[in-house]
């Protein structure tokens, strides 16, 4: 089975963040894969081991982004690919990057492609769903069960907490949501087998891509910080009055009610 | 010159952090609290190739290097002092010597094991009578015939009851000075005649397993000798240079968590309505608590290079483990300060970083003996 999983590298939301001159701060941030793509990164190596094939890891992006390449290598997947638009592009959203990955994979045979079910930095979710729109094949997002057999592939997704379940058929493409696997740590040996796996880099300019076909369609005006937590308040007195003193509050300084 | 570490290097980093911040340190409390053991750990670390990471692949290990070992242990150490403990030791003190000094039969029966994570090893040179002065070994071995008889008695050793193989210093004879000849010899485990307790109540590194063991005519074939019989000495001098880098490693972790929650506790409390590190005695003490952790972690890096470049390594192996083990404890110190009555508590957790870092300052050669080492290396 031809296996492909799309990974972006994000910073980690969980470590500090702070933004000059409208960008993020790169000195001090934190990168990693992003987390739901690691979910595909296991998934993938799973329907291999399971299906045969090949685990190809495919990421927009700069150089910068080798590591969590090497990582997802060390992981298990076989191949990775880099597409670097750092001298080509200035900035791009999710259509530029759906772009490119559609002229990646009109040269490639995909039977799977597994994505994340959001990038945790701009959390659009539209780069899966898209691509696919893009490939003419059908996608299934925020799954957290697959199963394969043959050209049938049965798919249980979650649904706002609940499941339903899906049935479709190979190409494909789905999005990974948390719940589907527990991603391993690379090992040691993993890490050392993942020097000698290929990382082939390529630009947009051997897909056959000018600037202007990927040229992005939305612009991003501000990006800012959310404001800093307030102190919270806290209201004495009798448990009546304190209701009282909540209700008037609610009412006529934050206006909830 | 250049400081940056490659990207197997960083990925290892990475890789032992999250599995140490998911995996070790929520059971640290419970560790240290009741002296347990954590055997499943040390099945995982071995599973992900952590307890063969200096050796080369054609022994079972994952083929990294020194600065990739010493970068592990500090993570490790970072959450828990005893695991960390206890995994410095499995591979500085019971594989390495196997791998440096063994037979090619030797290699194949005991440090493949080792290095695939399938079991952990042990090195018994520490007697009730010879700490410091290792050299007065009283343990004996004789020849008798194809075996060699151990009797004696070896003090703290470190893993032996979940050790596959111990490594024993003994004298085995004299030499013509009038000497002793000091050898080193692998003991399976459940070989006749050794005993294994582990009843010390110990103040640090509580959940690392501490034995001592007791040896009544162990036979162990004549093949078990490790290495050279007339070398035995020098071998472990050279083990203990190695287990150096990684003690003193174990030590920069200890250092930076106690850096890293000094830090964070500072910025948090407030007395006298501002966060207490608003005032410059508490930023006094973080900013030499966050200098010495790089100092120390320097050092590390460099006997670690210089080890991985084979070049002599002996002087910085004892610089790194004598200043970043007296580090830790300086700075475990602080962090309990700087969290006033709170770092008194169990809970806090900084308590627990002194009692482990004050072992750093003992263990594989107390800081008086490092202070001679590097004497020694001035030509004093
Ligand atoms: C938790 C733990 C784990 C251990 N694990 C192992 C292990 O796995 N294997 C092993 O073999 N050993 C192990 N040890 C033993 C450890 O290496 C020894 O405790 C250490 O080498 C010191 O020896 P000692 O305790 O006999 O102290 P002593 O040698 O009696 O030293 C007592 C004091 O005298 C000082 N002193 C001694 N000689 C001199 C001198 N010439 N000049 C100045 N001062 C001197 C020392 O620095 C120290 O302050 C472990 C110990 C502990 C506590
Ligand atoms: C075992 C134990 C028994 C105790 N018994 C009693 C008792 O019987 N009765 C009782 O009332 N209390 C008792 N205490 C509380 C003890 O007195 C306090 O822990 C101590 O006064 C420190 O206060 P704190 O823990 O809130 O630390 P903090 O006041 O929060 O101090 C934290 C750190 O900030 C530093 N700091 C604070 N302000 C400044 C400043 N302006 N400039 C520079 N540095 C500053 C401190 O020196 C410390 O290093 C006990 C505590 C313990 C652990």
């Amino acid at each position: 089975m031809n296996i492909y999983v799309l990974l972006k590298r994000t910073f980690d939301t969980e470590e500090k963040i702070s933004i000059s001159n409208g960008k993020i701060e790169d000195e001090g941030a934190e990168y990693i894969i992003n987390p739901y793509d690691e979910y595909a990164v296991e998934e993938a190596i799973n329907l291999k081991d399971a299906h045969g094939g090949e685990v190809t890891v495919v990421t927009v992006g700069d150089e910068e982004a080798e590591k969590q390449l090497r990582t997802a290598l060390a992981m298990g997947a076989d191949k990775s690919v880099l597409i670097n638009t750092e001298d080509d592009l200035e900035e791009g959203d999710q259509y530029t990057t759906v772009r490119i990955l559609e002229a990646y994979f009109k040269e490639n045979e995909p039977d799977i492609i597994l994505a994340g079910n959001v990038a945790i930095d701009e959390a659009s979710g539209q780069v899966g769903p898209r691509l696919a729109e893009r490939l003419d094949i059908p996608f299934v997002t925020t799954i957290t069960d697959i199963s394969i057999d043959g050209e049938t592939v049965n798919i249980e997704r979650d649904v706002e907490g609940d499941v339903e379940k899906v049935e479709t058929t190979l190409p494909l493409l789905v999005t990974c949501q948390q719940g589907l696997n527990e991603p391993r740590y690379p090992s040691l040996p993993g890490i050392m087998k993942a020097k000698k796996k290929p990382l082939e880099e390529i630009e947009i300019d051997d897909l056959d891509l000018e600037e202007d076909d990927v040229e992005a369609k939305t612009k991003t005006l501000e990006i800012f910080l959310p404001p800093e937590k307030q102190a919270g308040k806290i209201i004495e007195g009798e448990p009546d009055e304190q209701v009282k003193e909540l209700v008037s509050l609610l009412k006529n300084e934050s206006k909830v009610l | 010159m250049n400081f940056e570490l490659t990207k197997e290097q960083e990925m290892t980093r990475k890789m032992v952090r999250d599995f140490a911040e998911e995996k070790i340190a929520p059971r640290a409390i419970d560790i240290d609290k009741n002296s347990e053991f954590p055997e499943d750990l040390f099945k995982e670390m071995g599973e992900l190739g952590l307890l063969g990471i200096p050796f080369p692949e054609e022994y079972g290990g994952s083929g990294g290097d020194t600065v990739t070992y010493a970068l592990a242990v500090e993570e490790i150490g970072r959450v828990c002092g005893s695991t960390g403990l206890s995994y410095a030791a499995a591979v500085s003190l019971g594989a390495s010597p196997l791998y440096y000094f063994g037979t090619e039969e030797q290699k194949q029966e005991f440090l493949i094991p080792l290095a695939k994570g399938e079991g952990l090893a042990s090195f018994g040179l520490t007697e009730p009578n010879a700490g410091s002065d290792a050299g007065g070994t009283q343990t004996k071995a004789v020849l008798e015939g194809d075996h060699y008889v151990l009797n004696g008695e070896k003090s703290w050793i470190t893993n032996a009851e979940y050790a596959r193989s111990i490594t024993i210093t003994a004298q085995a004879g004299k030499r013509e000075d009038g000497k002793n000849i000091i050898s080193a010899f692998i003991v399976p485990k459940d070989t006749p005649g050794m005993t294994i307790r582990s009843d010390y109540d110990k103040m640090g590194v509580r959940g690392s397993n501490t034995s001592e063991i007791v040896l009544e005519d162990v036979k162990v074939p004549k093949e078990n000798i490790l290495g050279d019989p007339k070398k035995g000495f020098g071998q472990f001098l050279h083990t203990l240079d190695g287990g150096r880098i990684s003690i003193a490693a174990l030590a920069v972790g200890i250092a930076q968590a106690s850096l890293d929650r000094a830090l964070a506790y500072a910025k948090e409390r407030k007395q006298f309505g501002e966060p207490i590190s608003k005032f410059q005695a508490i930023q006094f003490k973080l900013a030499d608590m966050a200098m010495e952790v790089e100092l120390a972690r320097n050092m590390v890096l460099k006997a670690a290079w210089l080890k991985d470049e084979g070049k002599p390594f002996t002087k910085e192996s004892a610089y790194a483990k004598l200043f970043a083990s007296e580090t830790a404890f300086r700075s475990a110190n602080q962090a309990i300060q700087i969290h006033g009555g709170y770092g008194y508590m169990r809970e806090f957790e900084v308590e627990r970083f002194l009692r482990d870092a004050k072992l750093l300052e003992i263990g594989e050669g107390t800081s008086e003996i490092q202070r001679m080492v590097i004497a020694r290396q001035l030509g004093c």
